[in-house]
């Protein structure tokens, strides 16, 4: 009783403290934070290159469409299209993502459902190889590029996401917690072979992981710039979006800042439009990816 | 030659004399999932296929190539290149001078850009992790915190980058308005100092990653059985208590994971200090020009582009050095903690 009694007058006292006001003042301090950056980009696109250098604007103006001009016009300065960089990393990042989901669900799905010798073992190799990072193996990358004629090829950047660890490691805990075995033992009872069974019957029960890491593959195939910058370096008319953006850094005649805030606002409009509508899902993602045995 | 044959078969058939029901059903059971059981292997052909080709076969080919020492010996049109096989790329790049001790200089770079970042970043994702989770102050509001401290994360870090690098050129509006109200001098320059480069990547990293880890924590504690802190409640113990008796311990596992993951993905860092200042500026440490902020996956770069500095071997010998640190670093981490579940079982 006594201890109770403690709670309470505890939770009295909390409900009159400056705690509460506090824990909100940072959380929102935190959120303009997050946010500032990318409002300063959209006004800054909005502003000539000379307002811009008098200091920090917070009211946007009406110029963003003589910048967006300005930037069409030194296309040929920057060396590659804004646009035809988006198309390019679309060509990479859509195959990309289908084929990272598709295959890591099968691979998952051969683990899960299969009793085969030296099942166990597979699953430890595909754990153990989740944690290396494919920069140190990217000179021998090159050479399998090279020997393979796929260098500057969209497929070499495309064809590697088929093995995807990870993926498959997410795949597998879903399947585990919320895929029953015995529903594959019905479809062969009524004669479903197993690639069909696979296709047409796990694929659609599987859909909200498949739906989740499809997410963060083709978030991770957009951003990436390393490899794509080795692979398409010879290839001016392949470059993707995050190659435009370090194109567009690096070019001296371009110093027009409207236009480059321009440019870099238009980059990742599209990624933060999709962001605000699937942002519940992505968030359930990055919690469903932390929780690990 | 005969007599282990023979003793074999007596054996089994002896089994199946004393079980014979066991036998068949036994025989029959394992032929139907072995029938099975060969799709997996199907199943598992092009991962394993894609895997070979494009991640161990280069991952191999690197630990090979890295023995083998591009020796140009002349100069201009008369130049002889040879390929010697040896510890060549080791010892005079690695650890010898002729590389000027790159490796080991952008390793430590790489590690004090991660650290900067981590320290702060993991600290605020607790202290806010223990916010949102502390049910005597609820916040309103959560699911809108999650989804804008975590929207950095999704933006393309190559145009963050180019982003920070902006606002802190010399007439950009950030260095303009910390000039404006005067915290710092009006010749400061932020992008020829070393440190304010290194910093301010930390804090891009920092700013990128903390709802990230944020929301990790927050399911973390979620998954904690709400019993025990019921009994604690009970006890008598103040959230605080709660959060440093009970959350911290059982968070352990997955602060590891957080550690060695970050920890990994922080030392292949390239994106970032790449864009915002390509590695520099160069300043002196000592009587050494040094890039400040340029990583090992950068330096390995630099000798992979096209160019008179390419060099493939000294790219491997370098790639197989990070890949030693990386391994050495997840280990250390494993071991580490696992040495300390060992002792809190013992207690």
């Amino acid at each position: 009783m006594a201890s109770k009694i403690h709670v309470n007058t505890t939770q009295e006292k909390e409900k009159f403290s400056l705690r509460k006001p506090f824990r909100y003042f940072i959380c929102i301090g935190l959120c303009v934070l997050a946010l500032f950056p990318f409002y300063i980009l959209i006004v800054n696109s909005t502003l000539t290159s000379d307002t811009i250098k008098t200091g920090l604007h917070l009211i946007p103006s009406g110029n963003f469409v003589t910048n967006y001009k300005g930037l069409i016009a030194k296309t040929d300065a920057v060396g590659i299209s804004l646009w035809k960089s988006m198309l390019n990393s679309l060509l990479i990042t859509v195959p990309t993502t289908v084929l990272q989901v598709y295959f890591a669900a099968l691979t998952a799905y051969a683990v899960t459902v299969y009793r085969f010798r030296g099942r166990n073992l597979v699953w430890a190799f595909i754990y153990a190889i989740m944690m290396i990072p494919t920069q140190v193996s990217i000179v021998g990358f090159i050479k399998v590029c090279n020997l393979t004629h796929l260098y500057g090829s969209r497929l070499a950047l495309i064809i590697p996401a088929m093995a995807a660890p990870t993926t498959v490691y997410f795949m597998k805990q879903y399947m585990e917690a919320s895929f029953s075995v015995e529903i594959v033992e019905a479809a062969r009872i009524d004669g479903a072979s197993e690639f069909y069974t696979f296709n047409r019957i796990a694929v659609p029960l599987i859909m909200p992981a498949i739906a989740t890491q499809a997410i963060f593959a083709f978030v991770a195939s957009w951003n990436n710039l390393f490899t794509p910058s080795l692979i398409l370096a010879t290839e001016r008319e392949k470059a993707t979006m995050p190659m435009y953006v370090q194109a567009l850094q690096s070019n001296d005649k371009q110093r027009d800042f409207g236009q480059i805030y321009t440019g870099l606002f238009i980059s990742i409009l599209p990624i933060m439009v999709a962001y605000f509508v699937l942002s519940k899902y992505i968030v359930a993602g990055v919690a469903l990816g932390g929780v690990k045995e | 030659m005969n007599m282990p044959v023979h003793s074999l078969s007596y054996k089994k058939r002896s089994v199946y004399q004393t079980y014979p029901d066991w036998g068949v059903t036994k025989v029959q059971k394992k032929r139907k999932t072995v029938e099975y059981g060969k799709y997996g292997y199907v199943f598992l052909v092009p991962f394993f296929l894609v895997f070979l080709v494009f991640q161990f076969y280069p991952l191999l080919y690197t630990f090979y190539i890295s023995f083998i020492q591009k020796q140009v010996k002349g100069h201009g049109r008369t130049a002889v290149v040879n390929a010697v096989f040896g510890f060549g790329n080791y010892a005079d790049y690695v650890f010898g001078d002729k590389g000027g001790g790159e490796v080991f200089q952008s390793i430590i770079i790489t590690v004090a850009l991660w650290l900067l970042n981590f320290v702060p970043q993991i600290l605020l994702s607790l202290l806010l992790a223990g916010w949102f989770t502390d049910a005597f102050n609820k916040l309103r509001g959560e699911g809108a915190y999650k989804v804008i401290m975590y929207m950095p994360n999704i933006i393309t870090a190559a145009t963050i980058a180019v982003l920070f690098y902006t606002f802190f050129e010399t007439q950009g509006p950030v260095t303009s308005l910390l000039k404006h109200i005067g915290i710092v001098k009006e010749e400061t320059s932020f992008l020829t100092s070393g440190y304010a480069s290194m910093f301010i990547i930390a804090f891009i990293q920092f700013w990128m990653w903390y709802g990230n880890t944020m929301i990790v924590l927050i399911a973390g504690i979620m998954g904690i059985s709400p019993s025990l802190y019921e009994a604690a409640m009970v006890d008598g113990a103040t959230p605080t208590q709660q959060f440093w008796l009970i959350t911290l311990p059982l968070l352990k596992p997955i602060l590891q994971f957080t550690l060695v993951t970050s920890a990994i993905g922080g030392l292949q860092m390239y994106d970032i200090p790449q864009l915002f200042n390509q590695g520099g500026p160069i300043v002196m440490w000592g009587d050494k020009a040094v890039y400040s902020t340029k990583t090992i996956v950068m330096v390995i770069k630099t000798y992979i582009d096209a160019g008179p500095a390419q060099d493939e071997g000294r790219a491997a010998a370098y790639s197989v050095i990070l890949f030693i640190v990386t391994l050495a670093i997840s280990m250390i981490f494993y071991f580490a903690t696992s040495e300390k579940k060992s002792k809190a079982s013992g207690m």
